[in-house]
């Protein structure tokens, strides 16, 4: 069935459809509709899970990591300030190896307050050990929501889903609702390989050692080196699973196919844009018009940023002499993050493209489509010297 | 064995090997004073409870486990008969000699 | 840059009901076929009374552009009074609609290139047996049979659904009276 909805709805219809049975958020915009229609849910009977309010979001994520500690199928969502503020908690939760779902509704930190849309609040939390999956539409936002739980199960690892602010979670456009007993063929009950109880008691992350050592048992247990190294090595084969659970989708729901990037245009084109979200979705038009002008250009979107598919990312650059990255963050003092981590994928590559970086949309900034258009036409060209630090579109100083 | 892929302990006797050793001080209970040994009813066992190392049983005539016992002292600070007290290990390292 | 992208902007006030009157039109447009439906309220910190802005674009096909409208071919206003504290006719794509909520005759509105509809919705409105002041129900009437892009049946249905809870017959036969109701003026 398909339904016209706003992004927030789409993702809450997905968190419901996945039978989460433990949910606990704080409300920050843009997230806020998300919460608030998790909690009608709950109200209603429709979703039958402990909805806990609370006074924060280090709580919230709190809630979820004892939830998930227990077996439960946990979820939380929020956004900017909201994520940061849980920071500590995000990083327990990866190192705990707990498999949560949290929507990232993609906001600009303050300070200045600002409440509009830009990346750099999960842009800023790439490093703590979460799988991180973008979504340019609504159907890509709930279809995100029900694979997470799938992925964050099976690798024990949480994942967020991150979507713009706003641009997609206030927006309203059709998308498809997976038949629920489709979804429960596709996400069974979730079953851990421990779960806390009384019968089998445990002291989960207590203070582990630099080195490894004996437990009661006299096995070897790991240390602190060792469990770290396991959520890298698992993340790295996260890659593998993110694989078989789109094709599995794709049998069930008819919906995928392209896991890791999606590209428009980009197979046999010189010039492409890169970005994440909703924004490669507007560059699609951009491209069709450049097309008619007789440019060779292509844009594609990046899905999965963590752990990052550099192989997939390669290859969808086949035919680029430069690649143009579009970003909403930065790592201040040095250029995008995006930028950086497609440079290091394309370094082993004997015939590298030209790599060049716009910053736009910072704290909501509109982003022109003339700005667009004129900023990609201008990149299409080879210009070695045009290449060091980013430029930024559409500032007024 | 399950695989383990976080830090994950079991309770059980001995996690960091036998703390005994790495005591100073050693809690003695006067059973005299001690509310279920004099009164011979299970009652009290806030050392038990107290206990963070759990070498405490809760059974009329409280029971220390010196192989274990750390020797932090929080059973006489707790104990509200002040049945418990603190006593240097040398002298009983003396003694045993 | 696509040209198959209709755009329509709505004006209206916090509290008077524009994104809920673009949302059912949005879910009248997909029933009746339309692929590419957007609707985007704008984004921040709406206040009741305030002018607020609503963006909805139809098309046959997927609408992958999700961005505020620059040049609308259509502009409807839910409040008279808002086109002379904001500007918003300037931007309207030469030949595009204006659509307005009015007491006033059609002739009152004239502008180089713009063709004009008028109804006085929020008097059909408390004919139609709505509390003085609802308007985003009668408002889709003026827009149905101004645009002729969604069949007024479709619209109707449409408002019944969204009302359903909520005065479901008034609200449809306030859009029904409005689309009879409604002037186009010539150009």
């Amino acid at each position: 069935m398909h339904i016209i909805e706003s992004g927030n709805v789409a993702a809450a219809i997905g968190v419901k459809l996945s039978r989460t049975q433990v949910i606990a958020a704080y409300p920050i915009t843009p997230q806020t509709p998300l919460t608030e229609k998790l909690s009608e849910f709950v109200e209603l009977g429709e979703l039958d899970a402990q909805y806990i309010p609370v006074e924060s979001e280090h709580s919230a994520l709190a809630v979820c990591i004892a939830a998930s500690s227990t077996g439960a199928r946990a979820f939380t969502g929020t956004s900017a300030n909201g994520l940061l503020y849980m920071s500590e908690q995000i990083h327990w939760a990866a190192g705990a190896r707990l498999p949560i779902v949290m929507c990232v509704v993609n906001r600009g930190i303050g300070a200045p307050w600002t409440v509009w849309n830009d990346h750099q609040d999960s842009i800023s939390q790439r490093d703590n050990g979460w799988i991180q999956i973008y979504a340019n539409d609504h159907q890509q936002i709930i279809d995100s929501v029900i694979k997470a739980f799938f992925l964050a199960e099976k690798v024990s690892i949480p994942v967020m889903v991150c979507y713009d602010g706003y641009i997609l979670s206030h927006t309203y456009m059709p998308f498809e609702i997976p038949d629920q007993s489709k979804v429960d063929e596709f996400l069974p009950k979730f079953s851990p390989n421990y779960a806390l109880h009384p019968d089998e008691p445990a002291n989960l992350n207590s203070v582990t050692f630099p080195d490894v050592r004996n437990d009661i048992r006299g096995n070897l247990a790991p240390g602190y080196m060792e469990i770290r190294h396991m959520l890298h090595r698992d993340m790295r084969e996260a890659i593998g699973e993110i694989d078989e659970i789109d094709k599995r989708y794709l049998k069930i729901f008819g919906r995928g196919g392209t896991p890791f990037v999606e590209g428009y245009k980009n197979e046999d084109a010189a010039f492409i844009a890169v970005c994440l979200g909703s924004l490669s979705y507007r560059l699609r038009d951009v491209v069709d018009t450049l097309r008619q002008e007789g440019i060779n250009v292509g844009v594609v979107s990046i899905h999965v940023y963590r752990p990052f598919p550099e192989k997939e990312v390669v290859c969808a650059f086949k035919k680029a002499k430069k690649v143009i990255v579009f970003e909403k963050a930065l790592s201040y003092g040095n250029e995008g993050a995006l930028y950086a981590d497609i440079k290091s994928a394309l370094y082993s590559c004997e015939e590298r493209p030209l790599v060049q970086n716009y910053i736009l949309g910072i704290g909501g900034r509109e982003i022109k489509t003339d700005d667009l258009y004129n900023t990609l036409k201008d990149s299409c060209t080879i210009h070695k010297s045009s290449i060091c630090q980013p430029k930024w579109i559409g500032l007024k100083m | 064995m399950k695989r383990r892929i976080t830090s994950h302990g079991e309770p059980g006797p001995g996690d960091a090997g036998k703390t005994g050793s790495w005591r100073v001080l050693r809690p003695i209970i006067d059973y005299n004073k001690c509310a279920p040994a004099k009164k011979n009813k299970k009652l009290c066992f806030l050392c038990w409870l107290y206990c963070p190392d759990g070498v405490i049983t809760k059974t009329i005539e409280p029971a220390i486990d010196y192989e274990y016992c750390k020797g932090c002292g929080i059973c006489a600070e707790e104990c509200p008969s002040k049945a418990i007290e603190m006593i240097e290990e040398s002298v009983f390292f003396n003694k045993e000699k | 840059m696509r040209k198959d992208i209709i755009e329509i902007r709505w004006h209206g006030r916090g509290g008077q009901g524009a994104v809920t009157a673009a949302k059912i039109v949005a879910n009248a447009a997909f029933n009746v076929g339309y692929r590419g439906v957007l609707m985007m309220p704008t984004f921040g910190t709406e206040r009741r009374g305030a002018p607020v802005v609503t963006f909805l674009k139809l098309s046959k096909e997927k609408i992958y552009d999700i961005s505020p409208i620059e040049k609308p071919d259509m502009v409807v206003v839910l409040d008279h009074l808002i086109i002379e504290e904001v500007s918003i006719i300037d931007d309207i794509k030469p030949g595009g609609f204006l659509i307005v909520n009015t007491p006033k005759p059609v002739e009152a509105y004239k502008y180089n290139g713009l063709k004009v509809a008028v109804a006085d919705v929020t008097k059909i409105a408390c004919e139609a047996g709505l509390q003085n002041g609802i308007v985003n129900s009668g408002i889709i009437g003026a827009f149905a049979k101004a645009s002729g892009l969604v069949d007024i049946e479709a619209l109707v249905e449409a408002i019944k659904y969204e009302f359903k809870e909520r005065k479901p017959i008034e609200n449809a036969l306030a859009a029904s009276l409005t689309y009879d109701k409604t002037v186009i003026g010539d150009k």
